[in-house]
């Protein structure tokens, strides 16, 4: 118990150190957060209407942001699987570190779901006993179910390392490896359900399809690395922990490999829609030109195309890949793609036309772009939060009485 | 809280609904708790903030309002007690006396409709009874405040010319393999509905009414996390306005887009609202929420017509029990040719389509 008091005290009090960078960083983060909680409080008094979204297309950036990020979460595996299966050292050493950032996706997705909700104040419906679960029916109900069960497993791996490097015992490993693989394969279902939650509407032929789980889970596996590696860069850069080249050599193939697999994916979409060009494929037509005379998506689906295809034929060749000042910048045009392709560009043209054939737009309101910002902001102060935590901690810096550092440089 | 709302004080003592059949059930709040045993959280909430006497019954009520059960779980105390909650406070916000309808599906009837699609003209008739009788957000400012129920498509005659012969494609070079004589005929799902011609029916065009189909198998209430929304044993599909989430995956899966959501709180003005109302069917909705058709409850389990049936001046409606073979409804399924919209998706409506 004193060891459990004195871990929280050490932790809060070694986060909360730092210098004028940390304490700007942060800042800025909370005006944003204060920003959100206005319009939040403005979006559930005055109601949805504060948003760009319609009964025609009720599901817009949080839906689609919520779908990303459940991809940012599930990325985490690029990290656990390579240093759990393949034993890969460098890997092993920031495994943890992966587990914070899924923790912390799965946290933003989270409050996406609150601000996507009409009655977030019902939310307790849901909640099996005192409210109704529809479960095995629902499908946002298996979505609840892998995305706490994720929460809870990374949240119990990724503690769990840090205390025993704290306190300086022995990992058990006669539980801790079942639960560290059964997050493994629970990351890959996060994403495939995720995606089952709009592929299983026949509805909307845009998502009708089976090829959606993987191309959910190469996306991910795509995104969720070039964050992690940007991520690490900036460690590198700015703390005393270092990762090891390896790491980030490994990533960022993952990162190539998923990225041309995602490619060649929405390529066979794109044949297969528009060379039999049926009704059903009104959706993708107008994200890719444009339908009646709207065209508000059609730039950003052809910027979508220009930064996954640009990075990849990039990121293809160990030249580029291996130079860490192009890097970061291939990373970051790899994720704002993928952002868009998985985002704004599969949620929204799924409503258009709608059912009955009726074409309209949407375009996010201020609320929205305020209200999603403010969450992205949140997710960067958590992640900062748990990601310095876990550093002091692998660095030695927290440490109960005498135990022995981890991992300096 | 609502500074311009007056406490209804004199309201909360009328009787807890005007239909005859359920004045019977005049208990006070008193004998209530006196045998008592099955108060729930809600009641005990509820109740106790009416009896501390708060002044004001329509925050007490929404308070209430919140720990209810999901309708299909209440018990009949329950119920009643949830109807006497809602009516009071509906009177209050509407200023008339609100009857709050909980009567079940009757044993034996299976609802059903069937539209004969040669007769519609496309006045739009329907669709204005059905906001009126509905209590639907009529709003004329922000455009989520308008919702409408039906929609009445129109499509495009269309037809095939001489003049357009050569036009096929590719356009312009090699050689034509398809051609572009047509402009778009026949009965496609790309019709617009916001028409607004001087006289119906136009000669350009033909008219394709679509409301909730009613499905048997409904796509909308399988993807309900909650359970809110779900098939009535009499048919139609209907939701427990009071425990929707507002997740919206049900307004995803219908294919018929015949769902809408309260993005605000429905502007139903308080002389237009209609007072007798049931409590799956037409109460006023509140903010977040989905609503859809549900065949007027409120009237059909009371043996009348829904307010569509009984406004169309074409009877190009019709609407019956499936399970009676003397019912309209089951001499056009015997007798005329039909056909369901978007069969091959297996959601079986019990919303037909037939012509002469």
């Amino acid at each position: 118990m004193h060891q459990l008091t004195s871990f929280a005290t050490d932790y809060t009090r070694y986060v909360l150190k730092g210098g004028t960078k940390f304490y700007a960083w942060m800042g800025s983060l909370a005006v944003l957060i204060v920003g959100m909680l206005y319009v939040f409080y403005l979006q559930n008094t005055d109601g949805l209407i504060v948003t760009g979204m319609t009964s025609q297309i009720h599901d817009g950036l949080y839906f689609a942001n919520l779908v990303f990020l459940v991809g940012v979460a599930a990325g985490a595996v690029t990290i656990v699987f390579p240093a759990y299966v393949y034993h890969h050292e460098g890997m092993h050493k920031v495994t943890v570190l992966g587990e914070m950032l899924a923790i912390t996706a799965v946290i933003m997705v989270m409050m996406f779901v609150f601000a996507h909700m009409g009655r977030p104040d019902r939310l307790w419906h849901m909640i099996p006993i005192i409210g109704i679960y529809n479960f095995p029916h629902s499908m946002l109900a298996w979505d609840v179910l892998v995305l706490n069960g994720y929460l809870i497993l990374n949240a119990i791996c990724g503690f769990y390392y840090l205390w025993i490097k704290y306190t300086g015992g022995k990992i058990n490993n006669k539980w801790f490896m079942p639960l560290v693989f059964l997050s493994i394969v629970w990351a890959f279902s996060i994403h495939t359900v995720t995606a089952f939650l709009i592929s299983t509407m026949p509805s909307r032929p845009m998502w009708f399809h089976s090829m959606m789980p993987i191309r959910f889970i190469v996306t991910a596996f795509a995104a969720g690395p070039a964050l992690i590696i940007l991520a690490f860069m900036i460690i590198r850069k700015n703390t005393k922990f270092w990762i090891d080249d390896s790491v980030i050599n490994l990533l960022s193939t993952i990162v190539t490999y998923c990225l041309g697999i995602a490619i060649f994916l929405t390529m066979s979409e794109v044949v297969v829609e528009l060379y039999a060009r049926t009704e059903h494929a009104n959706g993708l037509y107008y994200l890719m030109f444009g339908l009646h005379g709207l065209t508000k998506l059609v730039p950003w689906f052809w910027a979508s195309v220009v930064l996954m295809v640009g990075s990849f034929l990039l990121l293809i060749f160990p030249k580029f890949r291996h130079d860490y000042k192009m890097l970061p910048i291939l990373c970051a045009t790899t994720f704002a793609g993928i952002w868009i392709e998985k985002g704004m560009g599969l949620i929204v043209p799924g409503f258009i036309p709608s059912p009955i054939g009726e074409v309209t737009e949407y375009y996010p309101s201020f609320v929205e772009v305020l209200l999603t910002l403010g969450i992205w902001a949140f997710g960067f102060f958590i992640l900062t939060i748990l990601l310095k935590g876990a550093i002091g901690i692998l660095l030695g810096d927290i440490k109960y009485r005498g135990a022995k550092a981890v991992a300096t440089r | 809280m609502i500074p311009d709302e007056k406490a209804p004080t004199e309201l909360v003592k009328t009787p807890a609904s005007a239909d005859p059949a359920k004045a019977v059930l005049k208990t006070t709040r008193r004998d209530f708790l006196k045998s008592g045993g099955m108060l729930s959280l809600s009641s005990l909430v509820g109740t106790g903030a009416l009896m501390a006497q708060t002044g004001d019954a329509k925050a007490a009520v929404e308070w209430a309002e919140h720990f209810q059960k999901n309708y299909r779980l209440m018990t009949k105390e329950e119920k009643d007690e949830a109807r006497a909650r809602l009516e009071r406070r509906y009177s209050a916000e509407y200023g008339k006396q609100v009857t709050v309808d909980t009567t079940d599906a009757q044993p034996g009837v299976l609802m059903g409709y069937a539209l004969n699609i040669r007769k519609c003209i496309g006045c739009r008739r329907c669709v204005h009874a059905c906001v009126a009788e509905n209590n639907q957000s009529r709003g004329k400012g922000r455009p989520g405040e308008k919702i409408e129920w039906i929609q009445v498509l129109r499509m495009e005659r269309g037809k095939f010319e001489q003049e357009k012969m050569d036009h096929g494609y590719p356009e312009g070079l090699g050689i034509q393999v398809g051609g572009n004589a047509y402009t778009p005929a026949g009965q496609v799902l790309e019709g617009q509905y916001h028409y607004n011609p001087e006289k119906v029916p136009e000669a350009d065009a033909t008219y394709m009414p679509i409301a909730c189909m009613q499905c048997e198998k409904p796509p909308c209430v399988k993807v309900c996390p909650v359970r809110t929304t779900y098939r009535e044993p009499d048919g139609p599909v209907v939701i427990d306005y009071n425990w929707c989430i507002g997740c919206r995956m049900c307004m995803g899966a219908c294919p018929y887009w015949a769902r809408r959501l309260n993005v605000t709180t429905p502007v139903l003005p308080k002389e237009e609202m209609n007072p007798v109302t049931h409590y799956l069917g037409n109460r006023p909705r509140m903010r977040g929420v989905v609503e859809k058709c549900h065949w007027c409850l409120q009237r059909s389990r009371h043996g009348r017509y829904p307010a569509c049936v009984e406004v169309c001046p074409v009877g190009a409606r019709k609407f019956g029990n499936l399970l009676d073979p003397e019912s309209e409804v089951s001499k056009i399924l015997e007798r005329k040719n039909v056909f369901r919209l978007k069969a091959e998706l297996n959601t079986f409506p019990k919303f037909f389509y037939f012509y002469d």
